[in-house]
């Protein structure tokens, strides 16, 4: 019975089940008739635990965060952050927090997830020893890791490999420790298991099986120096990690008399409440209807959903009280992962415990490659275990529970080794669920297509959440979408504009083996029936151009932008080699390679801009920005300008910008390289270049980092052991955070790999797709790029480092090169009729000192425009 | 709207019996070509704006008219001229000579730098925009 006319919620722990267990509660208009009250014990909102050691390659704990920005606000949710709730009175409805908060609840639901479970060994609370939970538990371990040489993981379960892959991406020489026989021993049998091992030690890790950790020891400091195993011997070591798995935190439901299991969990029905009606418990603190504990994500979102479906029938009104359908009595415990870059996954029946089961087994010791099937004698597929290469994963897991289109062994062979070419998604039932994470069927997805006229895969995740969770299924997902577009007849014309129905990486690889070095060729010969003969268009004359310029030494173009037929397809940016501003003007940028410039250039600069009348910026990329100047004094510009020693900056292109730095070791007290010596370098070497878009870079000289080179392109930041690169960043009305490519690079080896990813980008990347874009669309993202240029996947990589060797070697200013040719200089004229006569319409007025374009002047009478307002608000006046 | 036509007036031979002389023609045409003038229809008369070599296939100049006004001058890879009002409507700034030439259904199209809004070169009509146009001018090369 509500006590007061608006129920009071109290939801204790804001987990991810916590936080998702709200947004069910939002989504049914809970938040709106009652009052919801949340205390949470970790200082921050809830964040994607299962995606926790990403902090490690990159990712910040506020892009971990669950909670879209406002979400409280706007569903009038009070959240306690840093505040747990420590005992709950049943009999007066009340919870209390540690702050000492009294809050009375009509519904009180328990959320408090597991805590990690230290195996009780002499010294296991030594400095030194941590556990693997939390964003806290990671700051604190990557903080005394800096300090360390050797780590050891208690625990080689999925957890436990998780930490064990921390440490070692964190330099340490990485031990793991499990007491099970094998590496994560619930999940993958013997032979799985045995792949996993080969591919760790590989990595440089050692593994002890089959042993417990006895005893830590300490120093005189008190901190930890090494751990005696229980077979005798002695692991030194300087950090120990306790992984060794979880158990519920239970103990508020003890302390108000609530029963739990036998093994921990709070004993809950199949609606997720607990004996008392009053009182509900959801995720990894809840022990479900089949007596088990589920310690995964997807079965704590299933009862999140369960138990908001619950209240929000006893909290509503007639219509919603009747609606009690939802229930939680079990859960699928498949899981596909990727530990220490190994693909893991296993699902349905894996340890073949059904009765008169069989084993379809593929095992590859030398790749590292395990699969096993399990199989009913009928046939049916009851479950599984892929090492290595869980690519199948996506297709198998759905099919668990009938009989596959094809003989099981066929399905564990590698590609090319008698594997049909794909066993496609059309081989599954309508009812078989795609995402797990959401239970999304595949009748729920081709519905999304036909009924609600999705035609792209983002559409599709949008209105089904299908490929939002842990993102395992997208790629079935994908050729699912593709599969009912198709057979709704819908082409998806991928084609670049009206020209080409080609996209910008296929004409890219048409002009690179074909060695077609004109737009008409590749035009008359490659593009559509209807424009073949025609003039191209803005859209694909600037592309084409890009894509030869890209790959003019390779065909034996000009590698001047404005030579021949080349002039005519650039934009006028690139035609003027300076970029139009809104009256018609110029801005000219000169190339300040890091950002590092004399005095004596400085006041070049300085003298160049007051003779011509030019406004000065700084830019953001440690420039300097010369704007107003009319296209016929270019030349005379660049010509004082190329006289002093500068290029270029090729401000006005598709291209290599600036590669932005620090002041590195030099000077900064924290330096730890010589971030400017870098940079200049980098920028040297990828000056001109001409990509699908502009390119950015920076460098910072430690991990400080004050060149910002997570935004960019591609980013270096320092280390004590040289440098990291990052890939993919950007600012912009998009902001995305670089992605760790590869680490500890020599200044050589960072070269290399950043020549093969800059060259891969420009094969492969659509038309004005920056990185940060490209590497979000390419099928298989980062890995897949990683694969590429660093594994080298594809037998690439020579020719991509020839691609820029080439550039390199073929590297000449183009505005040193246009003024020394007086043909070419004849395009900087404002009227070709009136060679020495500037253009009336750009003028100038005062402005702090400064000149601003004359506007009055553009707003001319004679032309009536409708839509003028619009565009061009300050135009119209 | 003015209704415009593009008068073309560049000889034409084809009295060439074999591929030595033909090519010999087509060179000598060539030269003859690149030699001739451009003029462009203004109040009443004609008035020459350029050689046709100056025009590059596929993009544009700016010219001044005898009366101070500013027109585009274009020519195609077909050897087409076009001319129209150098004036980007959008904007207001005079840059249309220095956008891009595209085609799309056989028709010459310039793309302004600016906003890149299309306007049809033998209309001068906007083709993102009903309600707007440029004024469009005769050309001949003679």
């Amino acid at each position: 019975m509500p006590r007061t006319p608006r129920p009071t919620i109290v939801l204790v722990g804001h987990g991810m089940v916590g936080q998702r267990f709200l947004e069910e509660l939002a989504s049914r208009e809970v938040t709106e008739r009652a009052r919801v009250v949340v205390l949470c014990e970790e200082p921050r909102p809830a964040y994607d635990r299962v995606q926790l050691t990403s902090y490690f390659s990159g990712r910040t704990p506020g892009e971990l965060s669950l909670v879209d920005e406002g979400f409280m606000e706007r569903h009038g949710i009070e959240l306690h952050l840093g505040d747990p709730a420590v005992a709950v009175d049943r009999r007066a409805r009340t919870v209390t927090s540690r702050a000492g908060l009294e809050i009375g609840y009509d519904t009180l639901v328990l959320a408090t997830g597991s805590y990690p479970f230290v195996p009780p060994v002499p010294g296991s609370d030594s400095t030194g020893c941590f556990v693997y939970r939390t964003v806290e538990d990671l700051l604190a371990i990557e903080e005394y890791a800096g300090r360390s040489r050797v780590g050891t993981v208690v625990g080689g379960g999925l957890l436990g490999l998780e930490a064990a892959g921390a440490l070692s991406g964190l330099g340490l020489e990485t031990h793991i420790v499990e007491f099970n026989p094998r590496l994560m021993a619930l999940q993958v049998d013997e032979g799985g298991g045995a792949a996993l091992r080969r591919t760790v030690e590989e990595m440089g890790l050692t593994v002890h099986t089959g042993v417990g950790g006895k005893e830590i020891t300490v120093g005189a400091d008190g901190a930890v120096t090494g751990m005696a195993l229980s077979d005798g011997s002695r692991i030194a070591t300087d950090l120990v990690v306790f992984s060794a798995g979880v158990r519920p935190r239970d103990e508020l439901a003890r302390g108000c008399g609530l029963e739990v299991g036998e093994r921990g969990g709070i004993a809950v029905d199949e609606r997720c409440r607990t004996a008392d009606a009053a009182v509900y418990a959801i995720g990894e603190c809840a022990r479900a209807v089949d007596g088990t504990v589920y310690g995964l994500v997807a079965p704590g979102y299933e009862m999140a959903r369960v138990a908001a479906e619950a209240i929000a029938g006893s909290t509503g009104d007639a219509e919603g009280a009747g609606d009690a359908g939802a229930s939680f009595t079990g859960a699928d415990t498949s899981t596909k992962l990727k530990l220490l870059g190994v693909d893991v996954a296993s699902f349905g029946d894996a340890h073949g415990k059904t009765e008169g089961c069989l084993d379809v087994v593929y095992s590859d010791s030398r790749a590292g490659v395990y699969k096993k099937l399990v199989v009913a004698a009928d046939g049916t597929l009851l479950g599984g275990v892929l090492v290595g290469d869980a690519e199948a994963y996506g297709m198998l897991r759905p099919l668990t529970g009938s009989v596959p289109p094809v003989a099981p062994e066929q399905l564990v062979l590698p590609a090319g080794a008698g594997a049909p070419a794909a066993l496609g998604p059309s081989a599954l039932p309508d009812e078989a669920v795609v995402c797990s994470c959401h239970n999304v069927t595949k009748g729920t997805v081709r519905a999304a297509v036909t009924e609600h006229a999705c035609t792209t895969v983002p559409e599709v995740k949008k209105c089904t959440k299908a490929g939002t969770g842990c993102g395992s299924c997208v790629k079935v997902l994908t050729a699912l979408v593709n599969d009912e577009l198709e057979a709704g007849g819908v082409t998806v014309d991928k084609g670049l504009c009206g020209c080409f129905a080609h996209t910008r990486g296929e004409l890219y690889e048409i002009v690179r083996t074909r060695r077609l070095s004109t737009f008409a060729e590749l035009l008359d010969g490659h593009g559509r029936r209807e424009a073949r003969g025609g003039e191209g268009c803005e859209i694909c004359k600037p592309a084409v151009a890009s894509i030869i310029a890209s790959l003019a030494p390779a065909l034996g173009a000009s590698g001047y932008v404005l030579d021949g037929e080349q002039a005519a397809l650039q934009d006028t940016n690139d035609h003027h080699l300076a970029n139009i501003q809104r009256n018609g003007s110029y801005s000219v940028v000169p190339r300040i390679p890091g950002g590092e410039i004399t005095p004596e250039k400085l006041i070049v600069i300085g003298e160049v801009a007051r003779d011509f009348g030019l406004y000065t910026k700084i830019t953001g990329g440690q420039r300097i920005d010369l704007f107003g100047a009319r296209v016929d004094q270019l030349p005379a510009i660049w010509a004082r300008l190329v006289d002093a020693g500068f290029e270029s900056g090729h401000a006005y292109g598709k291209a290599l910008r600036t590669v932005k730095s620090c002041v590195g070791r030099t000077w900064c007290r924290y330096g730890v390289q010589d971030s400017v010596r870098m940079a200049i370098d980098l920028e040297l070497r990828y000056r001109g270049l001409r990509a699908p878009h502009k390119l950015k870079s920076a460098v910072s000289g430690c991990q400080r980092e004050c060149a910002e080179a997570r935004s960019k392109d591609f980013g270096v930041i320092a280390t004590a052991n040289g440098w990291n690169l990052y890939v993919g960043g950007n600012g912009g009305a998009t902001p995305r955070h670089a992605d760790l490519l590869a680490k500890d690079l020599s200044d050589a080896e960072l070269v290399r790999l950043i020549d093969r990813f800059l060259m891969f980008y420009i094969r492969t990347a659509d038309r004005l797709e920056r990185t940060a874009a490209w590497l979000e669309r390419i099928e298989g993202g980062l890995d897949h790029v990683r694969d590429v240029v660093v594994h080298d996947s594809l037998g690439l990589c020579a020719e991509l480092e020839a691609l820029m060797a080439d550039h390199v070697a073929n590297y000449r200013d183009e505005w040193a090169a246009t003024l020394d040719d007086p043909e070419r200089l004849r395009r900087f004229v404002s009227f070709v009729n009136a060679p020495g006569a500037p253009d009336p319409s750009v003028r100038f007025v005062a402005e702090r000192d400064q000149v601003r374009p004359d506007l009055t002047l553009l707003s001319g009478p004679d032309i009536p425009v409708r839509t003028l307002d619009a565009l061009e608000g300050s135009a119209a006046r | 709207m003015t209704a415009v036509t593009t008068e073309v007036t560049t000889e034409t031979t084809t009295t060439a019996t074999t591929p030595a002389t033909a090519a010999a023609v087509a060179a000598s045409g060539e030269e003859r070509a690149a030699g001739l003038r451009v003029e462009v229809r203004a109040d009443g008369g004609w008035a020459a704006v350029c050689r046709l070599s100056d025009l590059v296939p596929g993009r544009g100049v700016a010219a001044l008219l005898p009366d101070g006004r500013q027109i585009a001058v274009f020519r195609d890879r077909a050897g087409r001229t076009y001319a129209v009002g150098n004036r980007d409507p959008f904007t207001g700034a005079y840059v249309l000579s220095r956008g891009l030439l595209g085609s799309a259904g056989g028709r010459a199209f310039v793309a302004s730098p600016l906003l890149k809004q299309r306007f049809d070169l033998a209309t001068g009509r906007c083709l993102d925009d009903d309600a707007v146009s440029v004024p469009v001018y005769a050309v001949r090369t003679r």
